[in-house]
């Protein structure tokens, strides 16, 4: 790829012309190579939906689907992902009509504070392509790069193996949960 | 981060030739490295981006064993039918690393090439041997709950992070590594390296030298009789106190006709000791055979204070996950938490 290098006040430095699919639109950007595509969604296309939480890979707030994939988007740069087709959580619904897992994310009172819920909505998503999870255990695995600190996870959990068609989940059977409380 | 510039080659040549310049480093799914550069750990000049070569692809060898390229996903090499089918040691493995979205971009060669989740590492404003050569270890009568137990030094007592790399080392795998000097095979044991008066060096690889593969040896001999087991502070994403891969070949007599035992998480290496191997063929897969082999894989082992309960903790695990391989590969299709699985022992 080719570096551009920006006219103005020195130093100069160099930018590169990048092209993605996002939410099925075209964009074109030029970035610097450090920005992570995390940052080009937020802070350059104003797509503040996925949320910077760590900025390390370790609370999945950032989860994206590239090329149909769940990643984080704070451990990538945006120059790396050149050409590829981007899906946030802008992208989830179908015009007017929200996405079955957004849907069930309401029905579920999945959100408490609701800043992991970007990033635990297209991490599902994933989840479903993948087909890995058969079992609300391997649900329950396989979401556990998503962390949410207020303590959603029941509800989560939930939402996601509702629209997925498993049985019936609760944490604790003696114990069952009430949407919006955290289990003791 | 700091000032980069990217290049991204469309062959192999231009990408070890810009490799070879001062500062380079190759990024393939970068999971790691770029949270290193964000720390100001690693200050790479540019970075070679490696994902448009060919070197994405699984496929069996001639001599029946199972090539992964390099930039071939974590979850893709997990979840591919012939790693499934003729290697689940290391589905297994890969599975209880990271997190999904992690394991969707990391790469193969870049698993092995991850460096050290010692705190002291990551934290740029103490010294570390590691990160500064002869600016001494911070660790050593630090905080040391996940440190070494085996083969540290005097300079350095960090731990390689890498689940897969464990189940690697038990597989015999080789790293298939290609500089403008040419191409070499580096078995795995000798891939990665103890610290000792050089711990900045996790590895012998050659500077600028670009891993192509990495070579399985023939399925089928420990598929049947595998287990890779992984004790840690929470359920899942976090990395092992101790970790173990355990592969047994057992004879139609019932006996121990070949054994591997790889240990994760207390050493700078994945720790293996032929001796402790050897100690189990001939024998009945029982726990006595067992117990002799952990005190033979934990021989001068120490700890620093904080992490001596890894030394009981990594003797008892070798001995469960040798009861799970010689009860039979558990059915690791899907993930599942430990706890959900099948427990021989």
């Amino acid at each position: 790829m080719d570096a551009h290098t920006t006219a103005g006040p020195a130093p100069a430095v160099a930018t590169y012309p990048i092209s993605l699919r996002i939410n099925g639109e075209q964009r074109q950007c030029e970035v610097e190579a450090w920005v992570t595509l995390l940052d080009l969604l937020r802070e350059r296309l104003g797509l503040s939906g996925t949320k910077k939480g760590c900025d390390h890979g370790q609370c999945g707030a950032c989860t994206v689907l590239v090329g149909g994939k769940r990643i984080n988007a704070c451990l990538t740069l945006a120059v790396m992902q050149n050409g590829k087709e981007v899906v946030t959580v802008e992208g989830l619904a179908d015009g007017g009509q929200l996405h079955p897992l957004q849907q069930a994310f309401i029905d579920h009172d999945a959100f408490q504070c609701g800043y992991c819920t970007p990033g635990q909505l297209c991490s599902a998503v994933g989840l479903m392509r993948e087909g890995e999870a058969r079992t609300v255990a391997e649900v329950r695995e396989l979401m556990s790069g998503n962390v949410c600190r207020c303590g959603a996870y029941p509800q989560i959990i939930a939402a996601v193996t509702q629209v997925m068609g498993l049985a019936e989940h609760k944490d604790n059977p003696d114990r069952p949960y009430l949407p919006g409380t955290v289990p003791a | 981060m700091n000032p980069v510039t990217f290049h991204a080659p469309q062959a192999h040549a231009e990408a070890l030739r810009l490799a070879a310049r001062d500062g380079a480093a190759y990024i393939a799914g970068g999971t790691n490295l770029i949270d290193l550069m964000k720390e100001g750990v690693m200050r790479p000049a540019s970075l070679v981006d490696i994902n448009s070569l060919p070197l994405d692809t699984i496929a069996p060898t001639e001599q029946g064993g199972l090539l992964l390229g390099a930039t071939a996903r974590n979850a893709d090499t997990a979840y591919h039918p012939l790693v499934r089918s003729g290697y689940p040691l290391l589905s297994a493995a890969i599975l209880a690393g990271a997190s999904p979205q992690i394991r969707n971009m990391a790469s193969d060669g870049g698993n092995l090439l991850q460096r050290t989740r010692c705190h002291y590492f990551y934290d740029i404003a103490v010294p570390c041997n590691k990160r500064v050569p002869g600016s001494g270890c911070s660790a050593i009568g630090g905080l040391t709950r996940q440190h070494a137990i085996l083969g540290a030094s005097e300079h350095c007592i960090a731990t390689h992070p890498s689940d897969m790399c464990v189940a690697l080392a038990a597989l015999g795998a080789v790293v298939h590594a290609s500089s403008e000097q040419g191409e070499r095979r580096i078995d795995f044991t000798d891939f990665h390296r103890l610290p000792g008066a050089n711990p900045e060096r996790d590895n012998t690889l050659l500077p600028g030298e670009l891993i192509t593969a990495i070579e399985l040896p023939p399925a089928g001999q420990f598929a049947a009789h595998s287990a890779y087991l992984k004790l840690r502070d929470r359920a899942s994403y976090a990395f092992a106190l101790v970790s173990v891969a355990a592969a047994l070949d057992i004879g139609p007599d019932g006996t121990v006709r070949a054994a591997r035992v790889a240990l994760g998480g207390v050493a700078h290496k994945p720790w293996r000791v032929p001796a402790a191997e050897d100690a189990l063929l001939g024998k009945q897969p029982a726990s006595a055979a067992f117990e002799a082999c952990a005190e033979l894989l934990l021989a001068g082992a120490r700890g620093h204070g904080q992490n001596d309960f890894k030394i009981p903790m990594a003797r008892r695990a070798v001995v469960r996950a040798l009861g799970q391989a010689a009860a039979g590969t558990i059915d690791n299709m899907h993930a599942a938490p430990a706890s959900a699985g099948k427990e021989p022992l």
